[in-house]
């Protein structure tokens, strides 16, 4: 029986150059995976493998050496341990996260669940071409947002409370940006010059300064053989339910104009990053 | 600066991070609850981090100076956790 290649890639087992055996992508959201998870791939890799496990360049883990005929053997023993196979092809792939505000001093969102939501939402989603997700949760930009079709950066919306002030001048020179001037019982942000990072409400002695979370989106990244960084086209996102819109509306504009093979990066510059734009624009204001 | 009655000061001038946080921990341990530490650094990096961690180690920052050539001070009060 001849193996259906296309359906095994589909469901994240990718041919081997050595015959008939497959290299096994699991499913991986934001870069997470729980001790069980990991006895289980371990155990897996031991039994089904070559006792090794490949990490990828996105969060992914591989389980390379698997013989075409365990392949449904292997599924089951990690479906046990709540290990799900991975995709590959034309579709929405791991959607990659760095650890956020959950953990990290710098964090402004919680990129972990901003990850889980977009992998609810499209993982595996068939597409023209490969679309890739990323979440950083701050400026650092540890998880390089923008070499992903989409990627989100989290920022923060900046409030300052003249009563808490002190005028102690500290979040001035926080700021990297040079967006602070403070001048006689007056502080002033330039707005055009603020990038969100929420240095300023991380140094503030008295909490004068408040932030709340924001999104900045990047779309059409990609690393691979052609490199593109994603671009910002949209003011700071300031709630979930616009960024979830934002991110509807650019995989519908994907799934609908982009030809089949074509990445998003291509499909923008082919098509012109006007009507894109607007249509975000669109998405922006509900 | 007559209104902070600075107990103590320090010179992170001729460290670099994360040294420059260090030293001036050392120098904070040093005093008692309520007292003041004056804390000399450069700008750039100096300026950018220690005042927040200095603030993540629950002391009272209370005010930064810009000093004439370029340099700051940055005037902490002792704060037990
Ligand atoms: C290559 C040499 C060294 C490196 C890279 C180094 C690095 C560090 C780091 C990263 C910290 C933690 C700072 C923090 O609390 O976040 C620290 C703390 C400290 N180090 Fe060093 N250190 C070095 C040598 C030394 C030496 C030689 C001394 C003393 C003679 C020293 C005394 C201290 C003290 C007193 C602390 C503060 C401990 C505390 O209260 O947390 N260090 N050092
Ligand atoms: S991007 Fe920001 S929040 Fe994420 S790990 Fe790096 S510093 Fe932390
Ligand atoms: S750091 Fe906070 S207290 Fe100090 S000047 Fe800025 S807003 Fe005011
Ligand atoms: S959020 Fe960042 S860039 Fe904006 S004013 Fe604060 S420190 Fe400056």
């Amino acid at each position: 029986m001849a193996a259906d290649y296309a359906t095994l890639k589909a469901g994240g087992f990718m041919r081997q150059k050595q015959k008939d055996m497959f290299s096994m992508r699991l499913r991986v959201v934001g870069g997470t995976v729980t001790a069980q998870q990991l006895k289980a791939i371990a155990e897996a890799a031991e039994k089904f493998g070559h006792s090794y496990v490949h990490l990828t360049s996105r969060q992914g883990v591989e389980i390379p050496f698997i013989r075409l005929e365990e392949i449904d053997e292997v599924k089951d023993f990690l479906a046990a341990s709540d290990v799900q196979p991975g995709v590959c092809g034309p579709r929405v792939r791991t959607v990659t996260a760095c650890q956020g505000g959950r953990c990290c001093p710098s964090g402004c969102i919680d990129a972990l669940e901003i990850a889980e939501e977009l992998d609810r939402r499209y993982f595996g989603r068939q597409l023209p071409h490969k679309f890739k997700f990323g979440v950083t949760g701050c400026q650092n930009n540890c998880l390089k947002a923008e070499e992903n079709d989409l990627g989100v950066k989290g920022g923060m919306v900046i409030d300052w409370n003249r009563e808490e002030c002190i005028f102690c001048g500290v979040c001035e020179k926080a700021c990297r940006r040079g967006a602070i001037s403070i001048t006689d019982g007056e502080i002033r942000v330039a707005p055009d010059q603020c990038n969100h990072c929420g240095r300023c409400v991380t140094a503030c002695p008295t909490g004068a300064w408040k932030g709340s979370e924001g999104f900045l989106v990047s779309f059409g990244g990609t690393f691979g053989n052609d490199i593109q960084k994603g671009r910002e086209i949209l003011p700071v996102i300031r709630d979930r339910e616009t960024l979830l819109r934002v991110a509807d509306a650019a995989i519908d504009y994907f799934a609908d104009n982009a030809q089949p093979g074509e990445r998003f990066a291509k499909t923008l510059e082919r098509l012109g990053w006007e009507s894109f734009t607007e249509k975000m624009l669109n998405a922006y204001s509900g | 600066m007559a209104e902070f009655r600075i107990t103590d000061t320090v010179d992170i001038t001729d460290v670099v991070c994360p040294v420059t946080f260090v030293k001036a921990k050392v120098a904070l341990e040093e005093l008692e609850e309520g007292e003041i530490l004056s804390i000399h650094m450069n700008d750039g990096e100096p300026v950018q981090n220690v005042p927040r961690s200095i603030k993540e180690e629950g002391h009272r920052v209370l005010k930064l100076i810009h000093n004439d050539d370029g340099t700051y001070d940055l005037i902490v009060q002792k704060t037990e956790a």
